[in-house]
């Protein structure tokens, strides 16, 4: 029996980008909507451009009892906007969704913790929240809390508490609700190790019991390790649905081909100024035998071209590389060295072993004299680093942004003599 | 438990609104406890803000009303006494007004992370006046008993004067709360609202300063006039001025705003989440 079936979803957005700042204010709204009677639409258009986003497009799956769904793909890939709109957070644009069963969503860890309250009160407001009876909550009281650990904290503010006795008290409450449907986002992505074995434990041991669940999750070990089916998404679209190893194989071969080559064949739609364009900027990747995907292990060729329109100019690259949060992981400069009118190319290395896994953007820097950025090519290209790990059998979160393989010896000194 | 189906598509009104609603009451219990728990978290006067803020409004007023301008309360009723009772359900409703409003935006974390009723936002905002209000009232009766004062069987009639007054607070809270998602001009415009309120309102002055006045008939329009002149009038055993008619503008105001704010609410709450 299906419990989820939804049929042809989309989620449309319409983004103004308006002149100058982007504040909503009723003055702005009155300004346009007066320039509007007396200028006409043509006016009106210059000042403020509408792009159309479909965050969503046509999307059609159905969802067994018992079924445990992973779904993957990238950031912007419409992944947290289907979530949103099962849990009924936002409404669809067109098509229809139909649920039987109670659901409950965990779209974020500790929903409408309040930091001023204590831990207890917290565990009855987020609890309630995600659609616990009083009574319900009452009942697995003590199991909450000492499945979070916090027992000798539960009258403290949660201000007060660590970032890890946090998040382990917001899952702790929502691994004991008790829905019939349970929609999970990312929760996995933090927390200590130990804790996510214990929080994926009981995920597992909660679909035994026939509950369904959807899991979002960027951590690709942590849905093969639960689910049995995986939705992927691309673009707002839902490219490929099935057994979960089958689709995440075809995941990752996909995004090692598709996402990370951009190319302008003449200057004039390449993105630059009147001093420099660029032309093609290709992350090349070395891979080692049979290997379809970027992981830990591979070595990376960073490709840059751009034509150069200025007739003498000392010149250097400088590429960053940033963590998905925004964080500098490095930046590399090249050698200043004058160049004429003409098509430059720059290549980087970055070693294997050298990244951890994570997703990373590069964007690269054209610079005069070795102080005049010409231009900045923000998010050039971004892509992921898969995890790989041999000999450890431990499977939390790598710490770290890089996962070098320094040289490590370890060597016994002395015997013990009893 | 019997399974329920949903059936969630673009513009389809809930179904289940208000039975959701009411199987949601014990959540709005617990928001309101929160609100009301957090209210004076990390200050050393704690509740007894509620007191003060009102008692040094009231000598306030007494002293530039009454000793400096020179204002005559009712007949047969002591000047502090009018002003506080003014205050108190002045204070009330200007609370919860502009709780109501900013109730949306200030819970926007739950907006955009979890479904419940949204109606519960402004429901809930209401408590914290409440309270404050309960703790006014207790000013209210010391004063009373430092002029020696008792009321009548007048004060029957209160109650339905402190829910008219909610009732309206809502009916314009609601509206501005939905405004305020995609405008937060709402924030800059509700703390002036409520400043001309005071004076609008005959809260230092006794609405006996307006009866007969050739304005008199655009002034009874505010719904406020008549709360503010009902809730006096059962606190003091009738002495001070009620015109009727205000109390008619009153329900008749509130009813009607209060209907079309929750129209517009309903309209609007499913795209919060895409503005807030």
């Amino acid at each position: 029996m299906s419990v989820i079936t939804v049929e042809n979803i989309s989620k449309h957005y319409i983004i103004d980008h308006k002149r100058g700042k982007g504040s909503s204010s009723i003055r702005d709204a009155i300004t346009h909507t007066v320039k509007g009677w007396f200028a006409g639409p043509k006016e009106d258009t210059d000042e403020l451009t509408h792009e159309e986003f479909w965050a969503l497009r046509d999307v059609n799956f159905s969802v067994e009892q018992g079924d445990r769904v992973g779904i993957v793909g990238h950031n912007g890939a419409g992944k947290s906007t289907l979530l949103k709109i099962l849990s009924k957070i936002i409404e669809p644009t067109s098509g229809s969704v139909k649920i039987r069963g109670r659901v409950a969503s965990l779209l974020e860890v500790g929903t409408g913790f309040h930091p001023e309250l204590t831990g207890r009160e917290n565990i009855f407001l987020n609890g309630s929240l995600l659609g616990m009876r009083k009574d319900e909550i009452k009942q697995s009281f003590d199991e909450i809390v000492a499945f979070a650990g916090v027992e000798r904290f539960l009258d403290t503010p949660v201000k007060r508490y660590s970032s890890g006795m946090y998040v382990r008290l917001g899952f702790a409450i929502s691994a004991h609700l008790n829905p019939e449907i349970m929609i999970v986002d990312e929760v996995l992505a933090v927390g200590d190790a130990e804790f996510q074995k214990k929080s994926l434990g009981k995920m597992r041991d909660n679909s035994a019991s026939g509950r369904t669940i959807l899991f979002v999750s960027h951590n690709l070990t942590a849905v093969q390790a639960l689910c049995n089916k995986t939705l992927y998404f691309e673009r707002g679209q839902l490219i490929e649905q099935g057994e979960t190893n089958q689709v995440i194989a075809s995941y990752l071969s996909k995004v090692a081909r598709t996402r990370l080559r951009r190319q302008w064949d003449t200057p004039e739609e390449a993105p630059g100024n009147d001093l420099v364009r660029v032309h093609r900027i290709e992350l090349v990747p070395e891979y080692p035998d049979n290997l379809t995907h970027i992981d830990v292990r591979t070595p990376m060729r960073i490709q840059f071209e751009f034509w150069n329109m200025m007739d003498r100019a000392n010149l250097n690259l400088s590429l960053h590389l940033y963590s998905l949060t925004g964080e500098c992981i490095f930046n590399v400069g090249s050698q200043s060295q004058p160049y004429g009118k003409g098509l430059i190319q720059g290549e980087c290395v970055i070693p294997g072993y050298f990244l951890n896994d994570g997703t990373y953007t590069i964007s690269v820097m054209i610079v005069k004299d070795t102080v005049t950025p010409l231009y900045n090519m923000e998010e050039g290209i971004t892509f992921d680093v898969e995890d790989y790990r041999e000999g450890v059998a431990w499977y939390g979160k790598w710490p770290g942004y890089v996962r070098p393989q320094f040289p490590f010896r370890v060597e016994a000194l002395e015997p013990i003599i009893p | 438990m019997k399974t329920q189906e949903v059936i969630i598509q673009a513009g389809r009104p809930e179904r289940y609104y208000w039975r959701d609603l009411w199987r949601s009451r014990e959540l709005l219990l617990i928001l309101s406890m929160r609100d009301i728990s957090v209210r004076y978290k990390q200050t050393a006067l704690g509740a007894s803000w509620s007191l003060i803020r009102p008692l040094a409004t009231m000598l306030v007023m007494v002293f530039v009303f009454s000793m400096v301008a020179k204002l005559r309360a009712d007949p047969g009723v002591p000047y502090p006494l009018m002003v506080l009772s003014g205050i108190t359900i002045w204070t009330f409703f200007s609370n919860a007004f502009t709780q109501i409003s900013s109730s949306v935006t200030t819970n926007a974390n739950l907006v955009s992370k979890v479904y419940f009723p949204r109606l519960l936002m402004p429901l809930s905002a209401v408590a914290v006046s409440l309270i404050d209000f309960l703790i006014t009232m207790v000013l209210f009766i010391i004063v009373a008993i430092w002029y020696a004062y008792v009321p009548d069987w007048h004060l029957i009639y209160m109650p339905l004067f402190v829910i008219l007054a909610m009732l309206t607070a809502f009916a314009f809270g609601l509206f501005f709360s939905a405004v305020n998602v995609r405008f937060r001009d709402v924030g800059q415009l509700i703390p002036f609202l409520v400043q001309i309120g005071f004076y609008a309102c005959p809260i230092a002055y006794s609405s006996r300063e307006v009866a007969g006045k050739w304005f008199e008939k655009y002034y009874i329009m505010n719904p406020l006039v008549g709360i503010i002149e009902g809730f006096r009038w059962s606190l003091l055993g009738g002495k001070t001025h009620l015109n009727p008619q205000s109390l008619v503008y009153s329900v008749g105001i509130t009813f009607v705003c209060l209907s079309l704010s929750l129209y517009f609410f309903r309209k609007r709450e499913n795209s919060f989440v895409d503005d807030i």
